[in-house]
């Protein structure tokens, strides 16, 4: 016999984006208006969820609270200053300035393949010396991970400097498409491809392979995935080393969507992502990306409708989801 | 009795404080049958666990082929071929039924490289796994589940079959189709160790019987000899099969 299943549907769930931005289409009484805090909403909530998707994932598969994910995104943006700045291939103003628009484009996909690769190497280190002497010890993973990530912020200023560093959109990127009367900024078209890139590789990654198979099984209950005869903490150390490279990518992201950056962007940003994956669910990749989308509009419709409110919208919308259901969106089955 | 494939040895387990076992001597025979009874508490299901390696043991070995278990992971005990049912199934509900399968058969990337027969076979004995195939594994009912859990154990070649109350809870018509399959791997050579509070499944399926009480083996035996005795039964079980139904009621 069948059962019913507890969580409700998933329709339920999805209309929440459609009712949001449905309120916001009322309250800001201008579709042009609407449609460009839309996009930036939806762009926003795209590198939320790069960012996210991975430490949601290292929280289900192993039980641990990583509160250092900022390190990744901060070392991320800092490698794009680097590998967009003036001082390469002698080019007066770096890649940035090369003639074509599609140059510079590449340049910016080189900067972030590059910042993906330096922030897993981060990752396999940080997962070696800070968090495998924790596992199974929230309060220690806690303290050590906010200590690592203040470690890798001196590191950063010790490299860059403990100034404020620029990391200038190219001159593609730069401007907006006009739709109308909306303006829809270039850069922000490009945050949600790259955004549906990644949720698209995830999903399949999730869904159709068997190393996804795994995951989802181990965030369910990882003492079985180890009696069917696969080592769980190996995979755990595969899905840290690929979480810290997409939170890289997503500061280099984030930087670009700032302009500047500090060794405090990632903690800046930390808040926002653990509001995600606790709307979420923990551990739920669908959940950390609808909560992902959510927060982000809501940014940007509250930062319009009502600056003063603008920081705290996020964690009132937080604490309304976990009223109305305490595990967040997309709760999972957990054994533990 | 024949060679044992697996033996414990003066096996002891801590969970934090608590000592659970005490000294376990077992000697499970190839190919056979080997029933764990006793109450609840007993440490039947720490036993099973300390033998995949869920929990360590504190003192004492577990041998299985003439390989020492306590300094593999839980993995690379399974991957000597020992299949783990644990009590509570240990389904994965979020995944559908064919997600669950594919799991268990290591070999296997693709549902199509699950070995044909075997499933074959499966679906036989447990028609609803096939009608749910693409159904999530926790919408299915406690026994329809617990036919999945068997199934993932027998999905590919096992050596060794440690299965934690299969029949626990569950119609008689769906514990006569669980037996079915685990006596149907008996028959290909599987060695099972299998903790039962069921005394009349027990008794069905067992060659051997071993009692625990208070983290010990206190009797062992034939299990023919077990059957044949009530004046035992109740010494040993508090119930004996001649005054009823054979289930523990502890």
């Amino acid at each position: 016999m069948m059962q019913s299943s507890r969580v409700p549907p998933d329709l339920m769930l999805w209309g929440l984006i459609p009712l949001l931005a449905g309120l916001a289409l009322i309250g800001t009484g201008s579709p042009s208006t609407w449609l460009t805090l839309t996009v930036a909403g939806l762009a926003m909530g795209m590198m939320l969820f790069i960012i996210a998707s991975g430490l949601t994932l290292v929280f289900g598969l192993m039980d641990v609270l990583n509160f250092g994910h900022g390190v990744f995104i901060a070392t991320g943006a800092f490698v794009a200053t680097t590998v967009l700045g003036p001082e390469w291939f002698g080019r007066s103003g770096g890649w940035l300035l090369a003639p074509q628009a599609a140059l510079q484009i590449a340049a910016v996909l080189v900067a972030m393949a590059i910042a993906m690769g330096v922030t897993a190497g981060l990752g396999l280190v940080f997962e070696r010396i800070i968090i495998r002497p924790v596992y199974g010890q929230h309060l220690k993973q806690i303290l050590i991970t906010m200590g690592g990530m203040i470690v890798v912020e001196e590191l950063i200023k010790s490299i860059w400097g403990s100034q404020q560093i620029p990391l200038p959109l190219p001159e593609a990127l730069r401007g907006a498409f006009i739709l109308g009367d909306a303006a829809i900024e270039r850069f922000r078209v490009l945050a949600v491809l790259i955004g549906l890139v990644v949720l698209v590789a995830l999903s399949v990654i999730l869904a159709r392979t068997k190393i996804g198979l795994l995951v989802r099984a181990g965030v369910e209950d990882r003492e079985m995935v180890e009696s069917l005869g696969y080592p769980v903490r190996r995979l755990f150390v595969a899905v840290f080393v690929a979480g810290s490279a997409l939170a890289g990518l997503g500061g280099v992201l984030w930087g670009l969507y700032q302009q500047t950056i500090t060794a405090q962007i990632g903690a800046q940003v930390n808040v926002l992502i653990f509001i995600v994956i606790i709307m979420g669910g923990l551990g739920s990749v669908t959940g950390s990306f609808l909560a992902a989308i959510l927060v982000g509009l809501m940014a940007n419709y509250t930062g319009f409708l009502a600056p003063k409110l603008a920081l705290f919208s996020n964690i009132g919308l937080m604490v309304a989801v976990l009223a109305w259901r305490p595990q967040g969106l997309r709760p999972l089955t957990t054994v533990r | 009795m024949n060679t044992p494939l697996l033996r414990l040895a003066g096996l002891n387990t801590h969970i934090g404080s608590y000592h659970i076992l005490h000294g376990v001597d077992l000697e499970v025979p190839s190919g056979c049958v080997m029933m764990l009874l006793g109450r609840n508490g007993a440490g039947k299901t720490t036993c099973l666990r300390t033998i995949m390696q869920h929990w360590r043991c504190s003192a004492g070995v577990v041998v299985f082929d003439e390989i020492d278990l306590t300094a593999l992971e839980p993995s690379g005990v399974a991957r000597l071929g020992i299949a783990y049912v644990p009590e509570n199934m240990g389904i994965f509900s979020d995944l559908t039924v064919r997600e669950n399968m594919l799991l268990a058969a290591r070999s296997a990337r693709h549902e199509s490289q699950i070995d044909r027969g075997r499933l074959d076979r499966l679906f036989e004995q447990f028609p609803a796994l096939k009608r749910f195939w693409q159904s999530p594994a926790g919408s299915l009912s406690g026994g329809q589940k617990q036919m999945l859990a068997i199934a993932r154990a027998l999905v590919e070649p096992r050596r060794l079959l440690l299965i934690d109350e299969p029949s626990k809870g569950l119609a008689p018509a769906i514990v006569a189709s669980l037996m079915a399959a685990i006596e149907q791997a008996r028959q290909e050579g599987t060695t099972i160790l299998m903790v039962e509070q069921n005394l009349e499944v027990a008794a069905r399926l067992g060659d051997y019987y071993a009692v625990m009480d208070n983290g010990r083996i206190v009797q062992q035996g034939a299990m023919s000899a077990l059957v044949a005795d009530p004046a035992l039964q109740n010494r040993l079980l508090g119930f004996s099969l001649a005054a009823g139904s054979g289930q523990a009621a502890h």
